[in-house]
């Protein structure tokens, strides 16, 4: 069988030996300045970025070296003492983050829906705008209405609530008798609860546009199919509008915790801070990292500033986490696949 | 998905029935289209219905029956009756999933209104409590360097914080966006390992809290390198919050930007830094526009890196480098902590100065960038069509002539205006 193949003949050239093409191009001098330019850019950003990161974990670093696991369990906040720790501050600041998304998702939900599915087609254009714009409107908008409406009209409903269901623990307030009419008002104010609510409306726009995106995306066929099968409407929602953008309502979902986390002046506005772990949500006194910041640089020593960005430090661990988590989620997500028709 | 069509055919078979043309039946019948959508008079009238049985339902148990008070109760029992009377009554003429597919859009529609009306209601709150402020024109004239606390409201004004925030926001912006869009190139047009990491960091330091970048320039430039509390130093923390935000919002731009167009562009021979500047960022230019104008808006609206870095004071000051600068939201911030109802109207107006500015500039980043790359207003297709018209004319006299000029390459010459 061997014998059969034959070795192809290289033709006779005159020992002219066959190199293979470049197929690179050759970027003029031009390009080769251009291309430079970009990547110093790239590297500056990515230097800065990496500055500002390096420079708050090392002033930290010497925060915590002193204070070691007294760190994380110490509630108190006083580093010239020698006795601090985020234990009560981010328990605070988890407390708030998670009272607003646990108001500000069902809003955002039947929002994004309204838009993308209910809402007059010449109206959408405007409401998303109107939605954008909402992402865009300055926290300290937000913490004014907060502190000067929200929290006076809001003290009935924490009453009642504190009434109804004090018997679970978050609801319970301390210092106050059930349905007692003559009871002080001011354990209400300043508490977690409204701190969440105004971070609520903070982002409860910025989860509605993640999530309207991704409900906007959900093929045509699909919905038409589900249609020519006679579903009704909310009937086409739930099978497939709602499963296409369940990565968008998670993603959004993720990305208003990390917002909410990282929240200051409007939380500084209403809360009165207080240094232990405060899980009666209702009551009077919380604290965020954010806010202890921005309370307590000022009169900070030295020790007291590196302490602080300790303090920061584990706030943006956290919201690193919770974004990358996020944007895995939305990636990993249907959404921009289109289906067969 | 696609079934073969083999399968099909072979189920029927080669002999099926011969195919009929179905007869029009005689005479004129007459075409009436049915009614496939719209809205009936029933569904208006249960839901006319419904509403009125809730709200006086409510109204009874209210005032009448039950130990109730308060305006909230009253909204939310009224809205959980309306929805059931409301069930009740479609229930009588409809099937149970038009049933379900009423009330979910009757809850979906009542959520959207709440969440649009709250946020409307802060705008309106605010605006209406700064508007006794800023209907005194001194307001927008003078500073604060000899008003007291107890001073009425036509005495002083917020120009030092207004000035303070156009000083702070544009050196913020200066310094941020050549840096980011020039990142952003890079991001898009030297894909690699590097690029990857460089956006990875980007998109980590998107979730800085922003009071960690106010905090980092006060450590750096103000404790350690002497720096005064200043204009400059605020910026500085602006700038370190926007740089990431915009370098993302400018690399989602570029990823809409048609690869055909970079393509033809190559194709012509151009090389990458003419294709770049010729084609990539015009035809990204309402995206990058967007992308700055948000990027103001988010420096404009920050308050907490500026509270850290910024210093607070009642005197107008023009020079970041030198002396502390107050900015609106700082104004806004340090002025309704007073006890004074005067000091809280100006904090109140400050605050509405504010919006209103942030409500201006993201209206005309709307107007320039609504839309996506490419995607014309038929303004700008009848600009284009009209310009392509004037070329292909120009070609065609250059070609009738023949001689001189001319010759040079048309991509050429559109490259060079």
């Amino acid at each position: 069988m061997s014998d059969l193949v034959t070795a192809p003949e290289l033709p006779a050239t005159g020992g002219v030996p066959q190199r293979k093409r470049d197929l690179v191009a050759n970027p003029g001098a031009a390009d080769r300045v251009f291309r430079s330019t970009a990547r110093g850019g790239g590297l500056l950003v990515l230097v800065i970025m990496a500055l500002v990161g390096t420079f708050l974990g090392y002033r930290a670093l010497q925060a915590l070296r002193k204070d070691g696991v007294h760190f994380v369990t110490t509630q108190d906040w006083n580093p010239d003492g020698g006795k601090f720790g985020i234990a009560a501050v981010i328990v605070g600041t988890i407390l708030i983050a998670l009272v607003a998304v646990a108001v500000a998702v069902p809003l955002s939900l039947a929002a994004a829906l309204y838009i993308s599915e209910y809402a007059p087609r010449g109206l959408r254009r405007l409401l998303i705008s109107i939605i954008d714009l909402m992402a865009a409107i300055p926290s300290v908008v937000f913490g004014l209405w907060g502190a000067f409406f929200l929290q006076w009209r809001v003290i009935s409903l924490s009453r009642w609530i504190s009434d109804w269901f004090g018997w679970i623990p978050i609801f319970k307030v301390n210092g106050v008798t059930r349905h007692d009419p003559l009871a002080t008002s001011t354990v209400y104010t300043s508490s977690t609860f409204i701190a969440g609510l105004v971070v609520a409306l903070m982002v409860a726009p910025i989860a509605c546009s993640i999530m309207r995106e991704g409900f906007s995306q959900a093929p045509i066929g699909e919905r038409e199919g589900a249609y020519a099968l006679g579903a009704t409407r909310w009937g086409m929602i739930r099978s497939v509008v709602l499963p296409f953008g369940r990565g968008a309502v998670i993603g959004g979902t993720m990305l208003g915790l990390g917002r909410a986390l990282g929240e200051t002046i409007a939380v500084v506005m209403i809360i009165s801070p207080r240094f232990v772990i405060q899980p009666r949500i209702l009551e009077n006194g919380t604290s965020s990292v954010s806010s202890l910041i921005a309370l307590r640089y000022g009169e900070a020593s030295p020790f007291g500033i590196s302490a602080l960005m300790a303090a920061g430090l584990a706030l943006f661990a956290l919201t690193l986490v919770v974004n990358f988590a996020a944007a895995s989620v939305v990636a990993r997500s249907r959404s921009g696949a289109v289906s067969e028709v | 998905m696609v079934e073969s069509p083999t399968a099909t055919t072979e189920a029927i078979g080669p002999a099926g029935p011969p195919t009929t043309v179905p007869v029009r039946p005689a005479g004129p019948t007459p075409q009436l289209p049915r009614r496939i959508g719209g809205i009936r008079r029933t569904d208006i009238l249960a839901l006319l219905g419904a509403l009125a049985g809730g709200l006086t339902t409510t109204g009874v148990l209210w005032t009448q029956l039950g130990p109730f008070t308060g305006l909230l109760g009253y909204v939310v029992v009224s809205w959980v009756l309306f929805v059931v009377y409301y069930a009740l009554l479609t229930g009588f003429d409809e099937a149970g999933p038009i049933v379900r597919s009423r009330i979910a859009s009757l809850v979906v529609h009542s959520i959207g209104v709440v969440l649009l009306s709250a946020v409307a209601f802060v705008i309106g709150y605010t605006v209406w409590h700064g508007f006794g402020a800023m209907i005194h024109l001194n307001f927008f004239t003078q500073d604060l360097r000899s008003t007291g606390p107890l001073d009425p409201l036509t005495k002083g004004g917020v120009l030092h914080a207004m000035v303070g925030t156009l000083v702070e926001v544009g050196i913020a912006l200066a310094v941020a966006v050549p840096l980011a869009f020039l990142a952003a190139v890079f991001l898009h047009e030297i894909p690699g390992r590097f690029s990857r990491f460089v956006r990875t960091v980007v998109e980590a330091m998107t979730a800085l809290p922003d009071i960690l970048a106010g905090l980092f320039i006060y450590a750096t430039l103000i404790l350690i390198f002497g720096l005064d509390l200043s204009g400059l130093a605020a910026a500085c923390a602006l700038a370190v919050t926007i740089l990431p935000i915009i370098i993302r919002a400018t690399d989602v731009v570029f990823r809409l930007v048609p690869g055909s167009l970079k393509e033809a562009s190559y194709a012509l021979g151009a090389s990458q830094w003419r294709t770049v500047l010729h084609v990539l960022l015009p035809t990204a230019r309402s995206g990058l526009a967007t992308a700055v104008i948000l990027g103001a808006a988010r420096a404009i609206g920050e308050t907490s890196p500026v509270l850290l870095t910024a210093g607070a004071t009642g005197y107008l000051n023009f020079d970041p480098t030198q002396g502390p600068m107050m900015s609106l939201p700082l104004l806004a911030y340090t002025q309704v902590q007073s006890p004074q109802p005067a000091e809280v109207a100006r904090g109140f107006g400050a605050a509405a100065a504010l919006l209103l500015l942030v409500i201006l500039l993201f209206t005309i980043a709307r107007a320039i960038g609504g839309r996506t790359a490419g995607d014309l207003s038929r303004r700008q297709q009848r600009r284009r069509a009209a310009q392509s018209m004037r070329d292909a004319n120009r070609y065609q006299r250059s070609h009738a002539t023949d001689a001189g000029p001319a010759n040079v390459p048309s991509h050429q010459k559109e490259a060079d205006r």
